[in-house]
């Protein structure tokens, strides 16, 4: 039931710092707590909105839902309302909020509420069904069994795996990934380990760093003043919701003129700025900005799939050709032009005839972006990019060709230039170094029979993984040889469960699968051991934003149960070996597993992400990271600092807004590295898919969704919306199937099959092509996605060529499901 | 000037039966608040807003009060949550639920359409967020149909309009 009114936070509720746990965007909120049963008044003065609330409250000054709300209850038994809400003040999203980011309240812990089926316990699998256990027997089935695969030298390493989170957010953060990486790297030491969203452990962006250019590289405020945004594979409205509202939409509307004047002085430029939008679909963010821009200011290049790279080169060739480059800039700054230019080239026409892009359109795009301002001056140009790169066809050499054409232009380190990508979670990394010198395909290893131990740590790799269909049917089979094994273990001790269990990863191919996880999730039917983690807001957490702003979520209630935060579960974890291993009188193993004497997660703050001036690991805080304590960061609010921190004065956190003002790239002789990248065209198992099925499988994600729907999976509302994947279709390859919207449609081919519901929209896809909901919990992409990487293990999520069938029509979707296009006009 | 005044408020909330639980105890509580555990309902004063025989395509009111613009649309088809002879008759709150910019309403497409943040709502699908960032659909107005005299009547509201602590305000 929706309600028709909100209990007020009074003026004495509580009010603490929350950066949200969902996109990388990262806007600030405040959360609002106290006492269930009291509230505040409607007059100004009696609630802590400071609103009035005895009359409507005009467009645009209110941020307030139901969903921004919750009732919660403390370890005490004490209950408490709760309000999430945006912060004006931050300058992230100036009070704004997203689809997403509104929910946080109702994704809080409720025993009533829409999260009711948190997990609470460790949970156990026996006889085939989940039960609640002590953490003890959890940590000594753990442990345990990870000893004997480890055996008294630590040689079974390799046979212990982990998907785990590397990102900031929700799931992640500061302090659980040195946690997590610390036990995995340093203490188990293994090298088995993949990410949560891609199979092997690697960077999505080796290219551009090796080119000394870092990809989180300006400030949203450079959006506001860029003379044109050459946006490359991303739908930022729905993906990078309030960034793109709050700082690309006033520079469109021509609203950012004085800010522009402010940083550029005599410097001429448009009062709107030229919007470039690199997609071979036309996205709400295309439709939205033509509303916005005028379609006068809007290029939209619908690149035939995977042309990236010659769509790069092409341009790059014309700007070189048309001297639009900044020569002083590339012979002081940076090297390997010429051979890049050489390697690299592509004629107007040849580029016209791979990407499907005219050769007008071509030189339009190249004037907009990079031709000389009336006083000579290079326009500023900005360059956002995501997955249509990241996960588009060769990640290392689109990004490339793509970053060669930044730097011969000089786009970076320049206000309102920047060559970044806009990201999925938040960021929060800090690590011991990985411990190997190769990037391992782990779920290639796993299909091939390898591993006794997978543990999943905060991640839905089931529904989020590529060549999904036989990766499924492996884990099914090989957890269902260890699920058997454990039910024939009736009242034997905890030691005579992780024999049998031993026994079933070793001699008879099981795999023993760990959850780590806030819910069952997807992984429920499969695994055999679950620790409950947390969330921001039951524990303290710190995230980095896409412009590098460092914030601290503070914790304002208790966790469900008896949950801990990761960093917290992972020094148990350490904790219990260390003492199996003494026990045992191995000192030298037992050795390994110290470390983890933490009591809060500050703790595991203070040991990984403000230590990198002490020892050497992987942390985004680099060696002034220490300079960011709890206290000082909870002062700084939601507006935090930028990293890298300058320093601490006054009081303040002083960070850095733009990064490669100075010239000084991240390479070992400080200069940008052009690196060569030729069109190689598709890769060959996509080609091969594309030339016996033919229908272009575009996947992505939608505003309201957040990732694999972690959350919304259990949120009836979002279920109602999107019962099933839903798959956009135009009208001309809808006909020739006789499909109408709101019908189920398979898609298939070599790798597997996958049913949407069908959306025919002419706004959205051209014909020859669709896009598909991707990582939804019904109907997972993935399974047709092939198992293709590139040099980097980098998957090309997107390279999906498929057939389409009719199903038939389930008439309770057509009757209750919104089948409108997405698009605006 | 509100179309529910104090006094037929109390009135209505005098009649509500006895689907209201146990009101919620605070501040702003009113005995004629009606609620389950933490939610509260208000029940509203009717409001004769058309009839069926001479309605066009769109007709706009106001409801609950004056200060909260709503629209009456008369689908071809037959609707979800529709009224009338066709079951056709629907009505929203036309404020966006995101941050209260006022929608237009696309009779083409029938939806309505934010132009602030962009939002858009489907008209034939209880105003259900086709996209945005929009959490909540819009709500709507909750209508009866008489059909002795084809009168058209606003009898409540469904989701909290914007700009609310709740629906119901004394003007």
């Amino acid at each position: 039931m929706t309600t028709d009114r909100i209990a007020l936070p009074p003026v004495e509720a509580k009010k603490t710092n929350m950066t949200c746990h969902f996109c990388i965007v990262g806007c600030g909120y405040h959360v609002y707590k106290w006492p269930e049963g009291s509230e505040g008044g409607k007059p100004a003065d009696q609630n802590a909105l400071g609103m009035d609330f005895r009359k409507p409250i005009p467009p645009l000054a209110l941020a307030m839902r139901e969903s921004m709300t919750n009732t919660v209850t403390d370890h005490d038994g004490k209950r408490y309302n709760i309000m999430i809400t945006p912060d004006k003040n931050c300058v992230v999203n100036k009070g704004q909020f997203s689809a997403r980011g509104g929910k946080m309240g109702e994704y809080m812990y409720s025993a009533e509420g829409k999260t009711k089926d948190r997990l609470k316990e460790p949970q156990i699998k026996r006889s085939g069904e989940w039960m609640s256990t002590t953490w003890d027997e959890a940590l000594a089935v753990y442990a345990g069994l990870t000893k004997k695969v480890l055996g008294n030298d630590g040689k079974g390493k390799d046979d212990t795996a982990f998907i785990c989170f590397d990102h900031g957010g929700a799931g992640g953060g500061f302090e659980n990934t040195w946690g997590t990486g610390k036990l995995m790297f340093s203490a188990i030491q293994t090298p088995q380990v993949r990410i949560h969203n891609r199979p092997a452990y690697n960077s999505e962006c080796h290219a551009t760093r090796e080119m000394g250019v870092g990809e989180l590289n300006n400030s949203y405020e450079d959006a506001e003043i860029s003379d044109c945004i050459f946006c490359v594979g991303a739908n930022p409205y729905e993906t990078q919701s309030n960034y793109f509202l709050v700082h690309w939409l006033p520079n469109m509307q021509g609203a950012s003129v004085a800010k522009k004047k402010k940083f550029f002085g005599n410097e001429p430029f448009n009062k709107k700025c030229k919007v470039i939008f690199v997609d071979p679909r036309r996205s709400p963010s295309v439709a939205i900005s033509e509303e916005v821009a005028g379609k006068d200011n809007v290029l939209h290049l619908q690149i035939n799939p995977g042309t990236d790279t010659a769509l790069f080169n092409g341009l790059l060739s014309y700007v070189v050709s048309q001297r639009w480059i900044d020569k002083k800039f590339i012979s002081r700054h940076t090297q390997g032009f010429q051979e890049a230019v050489s390697t690299n080239k592509m004629g107007l026409q040849e580029c016209s005839d791979i990407t499907g892009v005219s050769v007008a359109d071509l030189k339009k795009a190249a004037e907009w972006a990079y031709k000389p301002k009336s006083d000579g001056s290079l326009p500023r140009t900005f360059h956002p990019y995501e997955k249509g790169i990241i996960w588009g066809n060769d990640n290392y050499l689109i990004q490339s060709a793509l970053v060669d054409l930044v730097l011969a232009t000089h786009n970076v380190g320049r206000r309102g230039t920047g060559v970044c990508r806009l990201g999925g979670h938040q960021e929060g990394y800090a690590r011991p170094g990985y411990p190997g010198n190769s990037k391992i395909y782990v779920d290639q290893e796993l299909i091939a029979g390898k591993y006794k131990m997978l543990t999943a740590w905060g991640v839905s790799t089931l529904q989020t993984t590529l060549n999904a269909t036989e990766y499924k049917e492996v884990i099914a089979r090989r957890a269902q040889i260890v699920t058997e094994a454990m039910s024939q273990v009736r009242g034997g001790s905890t030691e005579a469960l992780v024999d049998a269990i031993y026994d079933a990863v070793t001699n008879k191919g099981g795999l023993f699968i760990t959850n780590m996880n806030l819910y069952p999730s997807s992984w429920a039917p499969h695994a055999h051991l679950s620790f409950p983690a947390t969330h921001p807001g039951e524990m303290n957490l710190t995230s980095m934003s896409g412009e590098r702003r460092l914030r601290l979520s503070e914790k304002f209630m208790d966790a469900p149960g008896s949950s801990k935060p990761d960093c917290l579960i992972a020094a148990d974890i350490a904790n219990a070996l260390k003492a199996l291993y003494a026990k045992d009188g191995n000192s030298t193993m037992a050795k390994r597993f110290e470390g983890f004497d933490w009591k809060t997660e500050e703790d595991a703050f203070n040991d990984g992400f403000r230590s990198a001036h002490l020892k050497e690991i992987d942390s985004q805080g680099g060696a002034s990271g220490h300079l960011a304590t709890y206290d000082n960061l909870s002062k700084a609010g939601t507006n935090g600092v930028q990293l890298p921190i300058k320093e601490f004065k006054n009081g303040k956190l002083i960070g850095t807004e733009m990064i490669y003002a100075d010239y000084k790239f991240s390479t070992p002789n400080g200069k940008a590295h052009f690196k060569p990248a030729k069109w190689n065209g598709l890769a060959a198992p996509v080609e091969k898919q594309k030339q016996k099925y033919g229908l272009f499988v575009n996947n992505g994600r939608t505003n309201s969704v957040w990732q694999s729907g972690y959350h919304d999976r259990y949120n009836e509302e979002v279920f109602k919306r999107y019962p099933l994947a839903y798959v956009e279709v135009n009208a001309q390859d809808a006909k020739k199937q006789g499909i109408e919207s709101g019908d189920i449609v398979e898609l298939f081919n070599d790798y597997g099959s996958v049913n949407a519901y069908a959306v025919v929209d002419d706004k959205s896809v051209p014909a020859g092509q669709v896009f598909m909901l991707a990582m939804y919990d019904k109907g997972c992409v993935g399974n047709i996605v092939t198992e293709w990487t590139d040099r980097n293990k980098v998957p090309y999520y997107k390279g999906v060529f498929a057939d389409m069938r009719r199903v038939g029509s389930v008439e309770e979707y057509k009757r209750t499901i919104s089948l409108k296009s997405k698009r605006l006009s | 000037m509100s179309e529910i005044t104090r006094r037929n408020f109390f009135k209505a909330g005098g009649l509500a039966t006895a689907a209201v639980a146990a009101p919620i105890a605070g501040l702003n509580a009113s005995p004629a608040a009606a609620s389950t555990d933490t939610k509260t309902i208000f029940e509203f004063a009717k409001k004769k807003i058309s009839n069926a025989q001479s309605l066009g395509n769109t007709q706009a009111f106001t409801y609950p009060d004056s200060m909260s613009p709503c629209l009456l649309i008369n689908h071809d088809e037959p609707v979800e949550g529709g009224v009338g002879p066709n079951n056709n008759i629907v009505a929203y709150s036309t404020l966006c639920t995101h941050m209260g910019c006022p929608t237009q309403y696309d009779s083409n497409e029938k939806v309505f359409k934010c132009h602030c943040h962009f939002s858009v709502f489907d008209a034939e699908k209880s105003g259900q967020v086709a996209i945005g960032q929009a959490i909540d659909n819009l709500p709507r107005i909750l209508l009866d149909y008489d059909e002795s005299t084809g009168n058209v009547t606003a009898v409540g509201v469904e989701g909290l309009i914007y700009g609310r602590q709740a629906n119901f305000i004394e003007l």
